[in-house]
This record gives structure tokens, sequence and C-alpha cells, in this order.
């Protein structure tokens, strides 16, 4: 594969997330506008800090005039979840020169990861394997640069129940049930839905990270009984 | 507002949550466990930023025939079962989703 076959691979395999991203980046822009936000600083806001539902909430925080360190707190916790996937792609990257590492870990969201980890997984060793994820997280933001700044430029309200939101949740069954190969992840799957419901009412999302880590832990516990 | 350096606060230590384990590999070695729960990340995460958004509505658990998103989201569990095809699972929920609001 060349790189640029690479890439592409990595393009396709987020564009259908695109459908549910647009209408998101733009309401973010008349979120971020209606909070009182300037109009420059909610569209630079998607390029230094790069991450959906932190944008809504550090856009929301601000209108309401929270102390910064509690917004940048609030921002953290929301993104914890990313550390998680640095760990799962570190061993792919590990060879890389820094600036690759540098350039891919600012494109770590939940849809690029999301878009190239079936790939990475099937070929974790494919000297190529960086320019599937640079393509996911590339198209990623440049569909959420675009759609913010649309959101801010136009500022008007799209229909909101077009149900095109929906797009995210189909893409991320497409991606999961068929990694599901075993009873361990089938475990660890369950688990994760299950406590993310329990724990959906942890503030700042924290309930994501901690049903994650609950799913990963279920699913190593249940493989370990296997073994033995 | 001083909104700029605020922002750059904000990327930075989001970048430095997703740069964490990548700049760390090779240097340290995470306890053994951490890496046995590793390979289940993308199930695990991924299920978890699903589920809310299906099963809940407006926060509240919703197993009726009133929320159309979670028997769509069925029929896509189905069709990726049986086709494991990504655009084949996405049109199927989305024609899903379509006929369960006009018919209900």
């Amino acid at each position: 594969m060349t790189p640029a076959a690479a890439f592409l691979l990595g393009v396709r395999a987020l564009l259908p997330m695109l459908l549910g991203v647009a209408p998101f980046g733009v309401i973010y822009g008349v979120v971020a506008l209606q909070s009182g936000i300037p109009a420059l600083a909610a569209f630079l806001m998607s390029s230094l800090v790069f991450a959906g539902s932190a944008q809504f909430l550090l856009a929301q925080l601000v209108g309401a005039g929270a102390p910064a360190l509690l917004s940048i707190g609030a921002v953290g916790l929301i993104n914890l979840r990313h550390a998680l996937y640095s760990a799962s792609v570190a061993p792919v990257l590990h060879v890389l020169p820094r600036r690759w590492k540098l350039l891919l870990a600012y494109l770590l969201t939940d849809e690029a990861y999301a878009a190239a980890i079936p790939h990475l997984l099937a070929a974790p060793k494919s000297p190529m394997a960086h320019w599937i994820l640079f393509g996911s997280g590339f198209a990623l933001w440049a569909g959420w640069q675009l759609s913010t700044l649309t959101g801010v430029l136009i500022g008007a309200q799209l229909p909101s129940d077009l149900g095109l939101d929906f797009a995210l949740p189909l893409t991320f069954i497409a991606i999961v049930v068929p990694l599901i190969d075993s009873r361990a992840r089938l475990i660890a799957a369950l688990t994760a839905g299950a406590a993310a419901l329990l724990l959906v009412a942890l503030p700042y999302k924290t309930g994501l990270f901690a049903a994650a880590l609950s799913g990963m832990g279920a699913g190593a516990l249940a493989q370990g009984r296997k073994k033995r | 507002m001083n909104w700029l350096p605020l922002w750059i606060a904000c990327g930075v230590l989001t970048f430095a949550i997703r740069y964490s384990f990548i700049a760390l590999e090779g240097r340290y070695r995470p306890p053994g466990w951490f890496i046995r729960w590793l390979p289940f990340v993308p199930i695990a995460a991924l299920t978890a930023l699903v589920a809310p958004e299906v099963l809940l509505v407006a926060g509240k658990l919703s197993l009726g025939i009133d929320n159309p998103r979670l028997w769509a989201a069925l029929v896509a569990i189905f069709v990726a079962t049986v086709w494991r095809n990504t655009l084949l699972t996405i049109a199927s929920g989305f024609v899903a989703l379509g006929l369960l609001r006009w018919l209900v």
C-alpha cells in the first residue's frame, strides 16, 4: 500500500461520520455565538482545542462566567477517555519520528480513532498504519473546521430533528460489532454499555471514562478465566 | 473576556491527554493488568459512547416503541453481525429509523 492509498483508506473510513459531525459542528458555532463568544474566538477554538463535546461545554461555561480553572478542569475531565485511545495506538506509532507522534496525537479524537482502529488491528505492523490514522484524523479535522465555520458565519438554526446525528452511533455500531469475535469481547461490550447507562449522571462525561475502564476490566477478567 | 489564553490552556491539556501514552511508549512500561486491558479499548470505549445515545431519551432509559433509535440500532446491529459492511449497516439504521418514525 502506498501512503496515498493508506491516507484515502483512513479518509473513506471516516466519511460516513461526517454526516453526524457536520450538523454538530454547525450547532456548536451557533451555541458559541449565543454564549457571547466572538465569532473569531468561536472558530479558533475548533483548531486550538479541537474536541467536540468539550467545546460545547467550554462555550457554555465561558458564557456563564465560570472561573478559568474550573473550565480547564472540566475540559480535561471530558477528554480523559482520549488517554485510552493514546494507550491503544501507542505501540503502532512507537517507531515514528516525533513530528508524526505530535501530529497524530493532536488529531486523536473519538471518530478518528474509531475509523482507523479496525485497520490498525488488522495490520499493526504495517509501515503505512500511521497514514490511515492521519487520513481519518485529517478528514475529521477538516470537516469540523468547515462545519463550525459555517455555524459561526451563517448562525442559522438547522432543523434539529433530521436525525443526521444518528450517523455517529450507527458508524460506531458498524465498527464495534465485527470486532466482537469472542466471549470476552462480548462481555467487555455489554459491561461498558451497561456501565455507561448507570454512570450517565456523573458530571463532565466522566461516566464514559469509568464505563470504558469497567468494560476493559470485565473483558480482561473473562479472558483470564478462560485461559486458566 | 480573555479567551485566547483559556483556549490555549484547554488545547494544551487536551493535547497532553492525547499525547500521554504515545509519548511514554518505550520509556515506561505500564503494569501488566493495564496491558491486558488495552485490547478492549475500542470495544469498551465505543460501546460506552453508543449505549446512552440509543437507550436514553432525555436522560431516561426508554425501551418502548416510542424510542425508534433503539429499534433502528438493533436493526443495524443485526445487519452488522450478518454482513459486516459499514455502509450497509449505516444505511439500514437510517432506513429503519425513517420507517419507524413514519409508522409510529
